[in-house]
C-alpha cells in the first residue's frame, strides 16, 4: 500500500485500540478530567493577584488623639489586617519570618507634631522586599490610609476641604477586575497543553520502547493511517476536557462567555492540533518516554506557563525572550481565550491568533508525518 | 547489605548519566530555565503602550504628555483622535492603557478648578494595567501637586516613610532565584524518583531486584538516594547563578541551604516514590508527578501569596513541601535566617517525607509481596 493511503476499517480498529489504551488507563482520565478541574478550582480561588489583605504589624509608641484616630484608620481598612505591638523589636523577628509583610512605627512624638503643625510628622513603614508585589501593594495602601485620615481630621476640625485634580480610572470586559476572570481562561490553555502535548508525548514513545512499533510497521498499515490513529483519539479526548473546562468556568467558577463557542470550538482545535503536532513530534524524534516526557515539559509546558502572558505580561519581558514567545503556539490561545471570555468576537484579534495557531498545527503535524516515514533501520 | 546498596545507587546512578540524552535531560532544563524565567517571570510592567486621547490641546495637556513619555514604563505613545480610535486600540490589545483627557482640561488647570482625566484599563490584563495605570497615576498627581494654589495644597501634617528590606529596590528578580532554587529541582527528583521505579515495572526487572539480597527498604533507599543527589545537584546549579551571574545577596550559611535541599529532597523522594509504588508504568508515574507537580507549583506561594487563599488552600499548601522549601531558601537568600529561624520549616518538610516514605513503604510491600 502506498503510505498516504487510508482504509477507513484500518483506522477504525487502531482508533479503537487507542481509545481503549486510554480509557483503561487510570493515568489518563486523572490528567483529562480530573486535573483540568482541580486546576481550574485552584486558579479560580487560590491566585489573587489583585485585592491582597495583607497583614501589618502596627507598632504605637504614642498613644495620643492623632495616633488612635490612625490606627482606627488602618483597621478599618478592608485591605490590612493590623496586628499591634509595643515592641519594635519583637514586630522586626515577625516580620523577618513572614508572620506579618510590613511594620508601621508611630513614633512617640506623632501626635505632638501633628497637632503643632510645626514639621511634617514621619511615619515610618518597613515592608518584605522578600515580596515584592505584596511590599508594592502594602506601600500604596498606606498611602491611601493616610489620606483618609487627612480627610478626616479636615472634616473634624471644619476645615473646607478642596479637591484637586486627578485621574479617574474606568475598566473595561472586566469591571470588577477580577484576577480570577483573566487567569481561568488563561489556564486553559496550560490545560490543553498538557492533554495535547504532555499526553501524546509519550504515546509514540512508549511505542517504540516496547517494541509495539515495530510490530506496527511489519503490518499493512500505512504511515497516514498510524498517524491519524495517533491524533484522533486523543483530539476527542482533548475536546471533552475543553468543553469540560469551559463549563466548569461559566457555570461553576462564574467567569462570563462573551464570545460565541463556535468560535472558541474552533480556535480550541486549532491549538489542540499544534499541541498534538508537538507531542507527537517529539515522541517520535526521542523513542524514549523519560526524554519525550522531559522535553514535552521544556518546550511545551513551562513556555505554556511563563512565556503566554497568562500570569505574566509579555510587553514587560526582554526584547530576546519576547521574540521566543512568538514562536509559543499558548500564546496565541491565550491570547484569543481572554479575548472570547472578556471582550466577545473581536474579529481582528481571533483572526489573527487562529492564523498562528493554523500554521503552527500545520508545521508540527507536518513535521510528524515527515519523520515518521523513517522506517526500523535508521 | 551496604555494599548491595552502593551497587544498587552505583546502577541507578549509571542509568541515569549512561546516555548523553539523559545527562542533557537532567543539565539542559536547569540552564533553559535560568536563561528564562528570572526575566519571564516578573509582575513589573515595561515597555508597555499607552494611547493618548487628547481632546484638549491646551499647554496643561501637552506638558502631561510630554511628562508620560519620559517615563521608562512607557516607551510607546500612541496619539489617538476619536473615539472609536480608542476602542479599536484597547480592543485589538494595541495599548494596555489608554488616557483620555478632556476638553477643558487645560482651563481649568488654570482657573484653579479640579479636572478629571479618564484612563480605560483593559480589563483582560487587569493587573498589569492597574499597575500601568499606578504608574501613570503618579504622573499625573505630581503635575498637580506643582500647578495647585496654596489653598488648595494644605501641608501634609505627616506622610510615610518607606523603607524595603531585605530587597531595597524591590527587585523582583531577588524574589524569583530563591524560589527556583526549589521549583527546578522539584521536576528533576520527582521525575529521577518516580520514573525509576515504574522503568523497571515496565521492562519487567523489577521482578530481578525484588529477588536480589536487597530488601524492600533498601530498593527504596536505592531509588531515593539517586533523586536526592539529582536535586543536590540542580539545586547548586541554580544557587551558583543566582548569586555569581544575578547577582542575588546570599546572607545565610551554605550548610543551612543544604540542609533544606536535604530535607526538601526528602519529601520529594517521598512523593516520587509514592506516586510510583501505586504506578504499572512510566506513563502514569509520569502523569502522576505533574498532577502532583502543578498543583504544588501554583499553591507554593510562588505565584500569590498564601495568606490571600480561602482556608482549604491554605491548609492544603502547609502540607505542600514546596512552600516551606521557599519560604526557607528565600529565607536564608534574603533575610540571614539562622538555624532557629530555618527549622520551623526544616521540620515539616521531614515530617512530610516520614509520612510518604512510609505509606510508599507499605503499599511497596504489599505490591511485591503478591
Amino acid at each position: 500500500m502506498k503510505p498516504h493511503q487510508v482504509s477507513l476499517r484500518h483506522l477504525v480498529a487502531l482508533c479503537k485500540k487507542e481509545s481503549y489504551q486510554i480509557v483503561r488507563d487510570p493515568s489518563s482520565i486523572l490528567i483529562a478530567f480530573v486535573l483540568p478541574v482541580v486546576l481550574l478550582f485552584i486558579f479560580g480561588y487560590g491566585i489573587n493577584l489583585d485585592t491582597n489583605k495583607v497583614r501589618l504589624g502596627l507598632v504605637m509608641e504614642d498613644q495620643g488623639a492623632e495616633a488612635v484616630r490612625f490606627a482606627d484608620v488602618l483597621k478599618g481598612s478592608p485591605f490590612l489586617e493590623v496586628e499591634s505591638g509595643t515592641s519594635r523589636s519583637a514586630m522586626l523577628e515577625m516580620l523577618q519570618t513572614g508572620r506579618v509583610r510590613g511594620m508601621l512605627v508611630i513614633g512617640s512624638d506623632f501626635s505632638g507634631k501633628v497637632k503643632n503643625h510645626r514639621e511634617s510628622a514621619a511615619l515610618q513603614l518597613l515592608t518584605d522586599g522578600a515580596e515584592p508585589n505584596t511590599a508594592n501593594f502594602l506601600s500604596s495602601y498606606l498611602e491611601g490610609c493616610l489620606q483618609v485620615w487627612q480627610e478626616q481630621r479636615t472634616l473634624d476640625q471644619g476645615l473646607p476641604v478642596n479637591a484637586l485634580s486627578t485621574m479617574e480610572p474606568r475598566y473595561w470586559f472586566n469591571p470588577t477586575t477580577v484576577s480570577r476572570n483573566f487567569l481561568v481562561p488563561g489556564s486553559i490553555s496550560v490545560i490543553m497543553t498538557v492533554i495535547g502535548a504532555l499526553l501524546t508525548s509519550l504515546v509514540v514513545a512508549r511505542e517504540w520502547e516496547r517494541g509495539t512499533m515495530e510490530a506496527l510497521l511489519s503490518t499493512s498499515v500505512t504511515k497516514t493511517e498510524l498517524l491519524l490513529s495517533k491524533i484522533l483519539p486523543y483530539y476527542v479526548l482533548g475536546m471533552v476536557a475543553m468543553t469540560l473546562c469551559v463549563l466548569v468556568t461559566t457555570l461553576l467558577l462564574d467567569v462570563p462567555l462573551h464570545g460565541s463557542f463556535w468560535i472558541l470550538f474552533i480556535v480550541s482545535s486549532l491549538f489542540l492540533g499544534s499541541g498534538l503536532g508537538l507531542g507527537l513530534f517529539v515522541s517520535t524524534v526521542t523513542r524514549n518516554q523519560f526524554v519525550a516526557a522531559q522535553t514535552a515539559l521544556i518546550v511545551a509546558f513551562l513556555p505554556a506557563t511563563m512565556l503566554s502572558g497568562f500570569v505574566f505580561e509579555i510587553a514587560s519581558m526582554p526584547l530576546p525572550i519576547q521574540g521566543i514567545s512568538y514562536l509559543i503556539p499558548a500564546r496565541y490561545f491565550v491570547s484569543a481565550l481572554q479575548t472570547l471570555f472578556q471582550a466577545g468576537d473581536v474579529w481582528h484579534v481571533i483572526l489573527v491568533n487562529s492564523a498562528f495557531l493554523l500554521v503552527s498545527a500545520l508545521f508540527w503535524l507536518g513535521l510528524t508525518a515527515l519523520k515518521t516515514a523513517r522506517r526500523l533501520d535508521e | 547489605m551496604m555494599h548491595a546498596l552502593i551497587t544498587l545507587i552505583k546502577k541507578e546512578l549509571q542509568a541515569l548519566f549512561s546516555t548523553p540524552e539523559s545527562r542533557r535531560m537532567l543539565i539542559m532544563p536547569v540552564i533553559m530555565q535560568l536563561l528564562v524565567f528570572p526575566f519571564a517571570a516578573t509582575l513589573e510592567v515595561k515597555n508597555s503602550t499607552l494611547a493618548i486621547y487628547n481632546q484638549d490641546g491646551g499647554a496643561a495637556s501637552i506638558e502631561i504628555i510630554q511628562r508620560l513619555a519620559a517615563a521608562k514604563a512607557f516607551p510607546n505613545l500612541v496619539m489617538i483622535n476619536s473615539e472609536a480610535n480608542l476602542q479599536e486600540n484597547i480592543d485589538d490589545q494595541k495599548a494596555l492603557l489608554a488616557i483620555r483627557i478632556p476638553q477643558d482640561f487645560s482651563r481649568q488647570i488654570a482657573t484653579g478648578q479640579a479636572a478629571h482625566i479618564e484612563a480605560v484599563i483593559d480589563g483582560r490584563r487587569s493587573n498589569s494595567a492597574q499597575i500601568a495605570y499606578g504608574y501613570a497615576l503618579q504622573i499625573v498627581q505630581q503635575y498637580v501637586i506643582e500647578q495647585a494654589t496654596p489653598a488648595q495644597l494644605q501641608t501634609a501634617p505627616a506622610q510615610i516613610v518607606v523603607q524595603h528590606l531585605y530587597n531595597p529596590n524591590l527587585e523582583y528578580r531577588w524574589f524569583v532565584l530563591p524560589s527556583l532554587v526549589a521549583i527546578i529541582t522539584t521536576i528533576g527528583c520527582l521525575m529521577v524518583t518516580a520514573l525509576s521505579l515504574a522503568r523497571e515495572k515496565e521492562e519487567g526487572t523489577f521482578e530481578q531486584l525484588l529477588v536480589s539480597p536487597l530488601t524492600p527498604g533498601y530498593i527504596m533507599l536505592g531509588k531515593a538516594v539517586p533523586g536526592i543527589l539529582v536535586a543536590l545537584l540542580q539545586g547548586s546549579i541554580i544557587a551558583a547563578a543566582a548569586v555569581f551571574v544575578y547577582r542575588v545577596p546570599f546572607t545565610g550559611s551554605v550548610w543551612l541551604l543544604y540542609l533544606t535541599m536535604l530535607c526538601y529532597g526528602l519529601s520529594l523522594s517521598g512523593f516520587g516514590l509514592l506516586i510510583s509504588s501505586v504506578c504499572a508504568n512510566q506513563q502514569q508515574a509520569f502523569l502522576g508527578v505533574f498532577g502532583f507537580m502543578s498543583p504544588a507549583v501554583i499553591l507554593s506561594g510562588y505565584m500569590a501569596p498564601i495568606e490571600n487563599m480561602p482556608p482549604l488552600l491554605q491548609a492544603i499548601a502547609s502540607v505542600n513541601p514546596l512552600t516551606h522549601a521557599i519560604v526557607a531558601i528565600k529565607g536564608l537568600f534574603l533575610k540571614g535566617f539562622t538555624f532557629s529561624q530555618t527549622w520551623p520549616h526544616l521540620w515539616p518538610l521531614l515530617l512530610i517525607a516520614s509520612v510518604t516514605l512510609t505509606l510508599a513503604y507499605f503499599i511497596f510491600i504489599r505490591r511485591s509481596g503478591q
